[in-house]
């Protein structure tokens, strides 16, 4: 094939600017002041608090030593903080799975989106708490009692944006699809597939952080079996264990912070060469 | 009233053919009425014609996009290229992925996409950017990109709706003159739809102007230029003089 004569090579004016690099470090910087003004301040009122009143609130190097680091708080929050985070994970997993088929049938068949969306939203409005007691009659104070609640909260995020990420292809590409007379399987997964997981990523990082609340409020509903976070935070308030109290609080956070930061990374990791939002 | 005509068989060199063509909506708006058109291989035709008058239904009808609901549409539908007024390209490919869709959605084997998809970028001036994603293309190269993914299919009609109707004036001039060289080069017969009378005088064999809704055909202009078409004749006496012609028909009708 001969390159034509008034084929000039293409302007090589580059329209968007290359991605902004992250200035390593830069990121974190923020954040890790504010941490810093956090603990200034909770220091202060810990120390305002009156000699009665100050086991409400110990000092971060107290709850940090006693609540966290000591021998006997590690080994009994570690394993905990590990429960918590497989349920937590299992419960997302299993939302997942059952979120995205539920929205590729969704998009697949109209007719069952119509019949099955109400259902949806109204199983994200029941309250979970409500419903609690009933599922510890069905299922006793087991281990899926607890994963379903974690799939209950966790659920709808998923298969909400995934579907709507699925039907926001642009006209104009299902027209060239069509075009040229591919099946439903191609369009779905060479066009709506990829188009959608800018959305999905974003209902996963909303669910994750979604699966950690679930998984406490389940284990401290049904307390029994090997305890999590949720049974540790109800245990030591009783026992009047503020350190640890705290630094089970903590670990909880932290849960949902990694779950969160790590939905962050991967969105930026496989997004940034394309999608808007990736680009900051 | 028009009766839907057999269907007809293409002639040797026509590469589409709109026999009685017309086109009503479910809700009785008229879109388009009696159009008779053929398009022979070699020739390149321009639509023109008011906002709304049909004419990017004229391509979703030539493409079979959409069906006709009177007459008869005859095209051959495995050799047709089509570039929308968008590039439509898929953000997540990079360039060189873009431009071998169609040849994937064909199932053509990977080895041979992979070389017509590289002497497809180069023809069109792009091999340097096969690896970039659409997002760091200015408007042209993603027209440019658009325009190289059909003619990984070689092909034999192709359907041009407004493509270059969003870019700015420089880049439009250039973008005609690279699409007459092609034109040239493959011979295939061209459709192109437009807002602008220079653009279709400039490109074309032929210049149809349509009607306001609902769409018909109300003038045809043989252009008497030969190829290849430098930019000067842009300039010519003979240009002003047809552009003028096609612009009253066109206000004739607007008026």
């Amino acid at each position: 094939m001969t390159q034509l004569q008034t084929f000039r090579q293409a302007e090589p004016v580059i329209a968007a600017a290359s991605p902004r690099r992250r200035v390593h470090g830069k990121g974190i910087l923020p954040p890790a002041v504010l941490f810093a003004g956090i603990l200034v301040v909770w220091e202060a009122i810990s120390a305002s608090l009156s000699p009665g009143r100050k086991y409400l609130l110990p000092s971060p190097q107290s709850v940090l030593m006693h609540g966290l680091l000591a021998h006997d708080a590690y080994s009994q929050i570690l394993p905990s903080f590990l429960r918590t985070a497989l349920l937590s994970l299992g419960g997302f997993l299993v939302a997942i799975v059952f979120g995205m088929l539920l929205a590729a049938l969704m998009y697949r068949f109209r007719w069952f989106e119509r019949a099955a969306f109400p259902y949806l939203v109204a199983l994200q409005a029941v309250p979970v708490l409500a419903i609690a007691p009933l599922m510890a009659v069905v299922f006793g104070y087991s281990y899926t009692a607890k994963g379903l609640i974690v799939i209950l909260i966790a659920f709808f995020p998923i298969p909400a944006n995934f579907l709507l990420g699925l039907r926001s292809v642009d006209a104009g590409l299902v027209d060239l699809f069509r075009l040229h007379r591919s099946s439903w399987w191609t369009r779905f997964f060479k066009l709506a597939l990829p188009n959608a997981v800018p959305q999905l990523l974003t209902g996963f990082r909303i669910s994750a952080g979604l699966a950690v609340i679930g998984a406490i409020v389940g284990e401290e509903f049904f307390q029994a079996g090997v305890p999590g976070l949720g049974m540790r935070l109800l245990q030591y308030l009783d026992q009047v264990e503020y350190n640890r109290l705290y630094g089970a609080l903590i670990l909880s956070s932290l849960l949902g912070i990694g779950f969160y930061s790590f939905f962050t990374w991967l969105s930026r990791r496989l997004l940034q060469s394309w999608h808007e939002s990736a680009a900051g | 009233m028009v009766h839907t005509i057999a269907r007809r068989d293409l002639d040797e060199k026509e590469a589409l053919a709109f026999s009685g063509v017309g086109l009503t909506y479910p809700d009785g708006t008229a879109a388009l009425f009696g159009v008779e058109l053929s398009v022979k291989r070699g020739e390149f035709v321009s639509v023109v014609g008011p906002s709304g008058c049909g004419k990017s239904t004229l391509l979703k009808l030539a493409s079979g996009l959409v069906e006709p609901t009177e007459g008869v549409v005859s095209v051959d539908r495995n050799r047709l290229g089509y570039v929308f007024q968008d590039s439509t390209l898929l953000p997540w490919r990079k360039v060189k992925d873009n431009v071998g869709l169609l040849l994937e959605l064909h199932k053509v084997p990977k080895a041979e996409r992979d070389v017509r998809v590289q002497e497809t970028l180069k023809l069109v001036g792009l091999e340097a950017f096969s690896d970039h994603h659409p997002r760091r293309l200015s408007g042209g190269m993603k027209m440019r990109v658009s325009l190289a993914r059909s003619l990984t299919l070689d092909p034999s009609i192709f359907l041009f709706d407004e493509p270059f109707g969003a870019l700015d004036e420089i880049t439009r001039e250039r973008l005609n003159e690279e699409l007459i060289s092609l034109f040239i080069d493959r011979g295939f017969a061209g459709v192109f739809v437009t807002h602008s009378i220079y653009e279709a005088v400039y490109l074309s064999t032929r210049v149809v102007v349509m009607s306001a809704r609902p769409g018909r055909i109300v003038g045809e202009f043989e252009i008497p230029f030969s190829y290849p078409r430098g930019p000067e004749v842009r300039f010519s006496a003979e240009f002003a003089k047809i552009a003028g012609e096609v612009s009253k028909a066109l206000r004739g009708e607007i008026a």
